[in-house]
């Protein structure tokens, strides 16, 4: 077994683009939620999303490029260049042995979105050569393979609002156990086209005028797009190269609720928090900060406050708990890389960042979610929650490296 | 009151809830139908489709929505009144 450590980290979000971009608009508590800009919203019930507007492909990407890379491609192909630049690592020795485990949800929507309106709404008979393999839901994992020459283990994952801690949770696992000696994770996603924002508004959870996690007068989600990617590697490797190390990943669990395909349930996700814990060798009463799931559903927030109780037992009612999603929107199958960036900047910098968007206190929840104002604070260890539609959930450990 | 509109509307409730739609009054509840909030999205839609109108329903929290689904009844009444702020 070996102990694995973050090495590197790479963002793209609606805070901004790269690493510091997002930890600066966290650490402000700042709002990346807004009006929708980048498609017309005018047939469109919900009018706001949590935007990447910072990220602009033409700029970086050329039209050979473009071709075959989907916006979340894109995101990975980006976030994955910060993160391995930090990182220092060097693929060209480790690179046959390194995993590449990047989740995506949806997949490349906005590349299967733009041909169905081809085919159906204009009628077209032809298509583009490579909509398939720019759509493909692995597409961003062989992209990244290919770009860094990375030869190991690699697929995506896809579990909803689950799938980055899926995929962050295999990716450990592979390092630890030995399978991988290093490996590239995360998760990327957008589905804010046409179709997917469409998709989205018939569930009837989203919010029409801004996410309010955990607070009384919350009333639903707002979708959010983006990528994290963290660069995993062996404790004893990252230490010989004398490399930075951002936090140590100890443990993952995840369950299945067995129960709903969208309702949540408390058993399954205490399960999962407890099997994390367990995994770390973690007390509840080390516990610093969770990174929530706190999507602002009614359901969602009341039903994660008491798995938290479940879990934690009386920890819970000291532990700081936000939810990030206030902030950069809900990015489904990309919010678990998104908020274990939260985490590594929470146990690195001291700085836990805030659940904006708090107007009134909810009795049924009643934690300290760390209102609308971002705290320095020491933290040594950290849960980060992912509870997905169709009652999948996944918890990552996480605990400070302090050298 | 017994016409089109009220027809259509319990017979969308009454296909969601697997019951016959005889069995559905104006004082039946989406309780009493055993819907859950997946089902009512549903009701919901089909309701829209069939109407071609817009519901505000919110499923967070479907008790606050500026619709009223607390019975059938008064969910035709809403129906009806939607209807006529299109017309």
């Amino acid at each position: 077994m070996h102990r694995v450590v973050v090495t590197g980290l790479g963002v793209v979000s609606a805070l901004g683009v790269g690493r510091e971009a997002h930890f600066n608009g966290l650490a402000e508590g700042r709002e990346g939620i807004g009006p929708i800009s980048l498609i017309d919203p005018s047939r469109l019930m919900i009018k706001i999303a949590a935007e990447a507007r910072g990220y602009v492909g033409e700029d970086r990407w050329d039209r050979q490029q473009r071709v075959l890379f989907d916006r979340i491609t894109q995101f990975a192909l980006t976030a994955t260049a910060e993160a391995v630049d930090q990182s220092g690592i060097d693929f060209a020795s480790v690179g046959e042995r390194t995993a590449t485990i990047i989740a995506t949800a949806m997949g490349g929507l906005h590349t299967q979105d733009e041909n169905y309106r081809l085919v159906y709404e204009e009628g077209k008979n032809r298509v583009h050569p490579f909509i398939i393999p720019r759509l493909m839901a692995n597409a961003p994992v062989s992209q990244v393979s290919m770009a860094h020459g990375l030869r190991g283990p690699a697929w995506s994952v896809a579990t909803a609002c689950a799938s980055s801690n899926h995929a962050i949770g295999q990716a450990f696992q592979l390092v630890r156990s030995g399978a991988a000696q290093a490996a590239v994770t995360g998760g990327t996603e957008s589905v804010l086209c046409f179709g997917g924002i469409k998709a989205w508004e018939g569930l009837r959870v989203m919010s029409k005028d801004g996410c309010r996690p955990f607070s009384k007068t919350r009333n639903g989600m707002v979708l959010g797009e983006g990528c994290a990617i963290l660069i995993l590697e062996r404790l004893e490797d990252a230490k010989a190269r004398g490399a930075e190390i951002l936090g140590e990943i100890v443990g993952s669990g995840a369950t299945a609720d067995a129960a709903d395909i969208v309702a949540p349930a408390v058993e399954g996700a205490a399960a999962a928090m407890q099997i994390a814990l367990r995994d770390a060798a973690m007390d509840p009463s080390e516990v610093g900060y969770i990174n929530a799931h706190g999507t602002a559903t009614t359901l969602n927030d009341k039903t994660e406050a008491a798995a938290i109780r479940m879990a934690l037992g009386g920890r819970a009612e000291d532990v700081m708990v936000s939810s990030t999603k206030s902030m950069h929107g809900h990015a489904i199958g990309a919010a678990g890389a998104l908020e274990a960036a939260a985490c590594l900047m929470a146990m690195s910098r001291g700085i836990v960042p805030p659940t904006i968007g708090h107007e009134e206190h909810d009795p049924e929840i009643a934690l300290d979610v760390v209102p609308n104002t971002a705290r320095e604070v020491r933290v040594d260890a950290c849960l980060s929650n992912a509870f997905a539609f169709g009652g999948l959930n996944a918890v990552l450990a996480f605990r400070a490296w302090r050298g | 009151m017994s016409d089109e509109v009220h027809d259509r509307v319990v017979a969308i409730i009454a296909e969601q809830a697997m019951v016959e739609p005889e069995t559905v009054t104006p004082d039946t509840t989406v309780e009493d139908l055993g819907l859950d909030s997946l089902s009512l999205v549903e009701v919901v839609f089909g309701i829209e489709e069939a109407f071609d109108i817009s519901v505000p329903f919110n499923a967070n929290d479907p008790t606050s929505s500026d619709f009223d689904i607390g019975t059938v009844g008064k969910i035709v009444d809403g129906v009806r009144q939607l209807i006529a702020e299109k017309a």
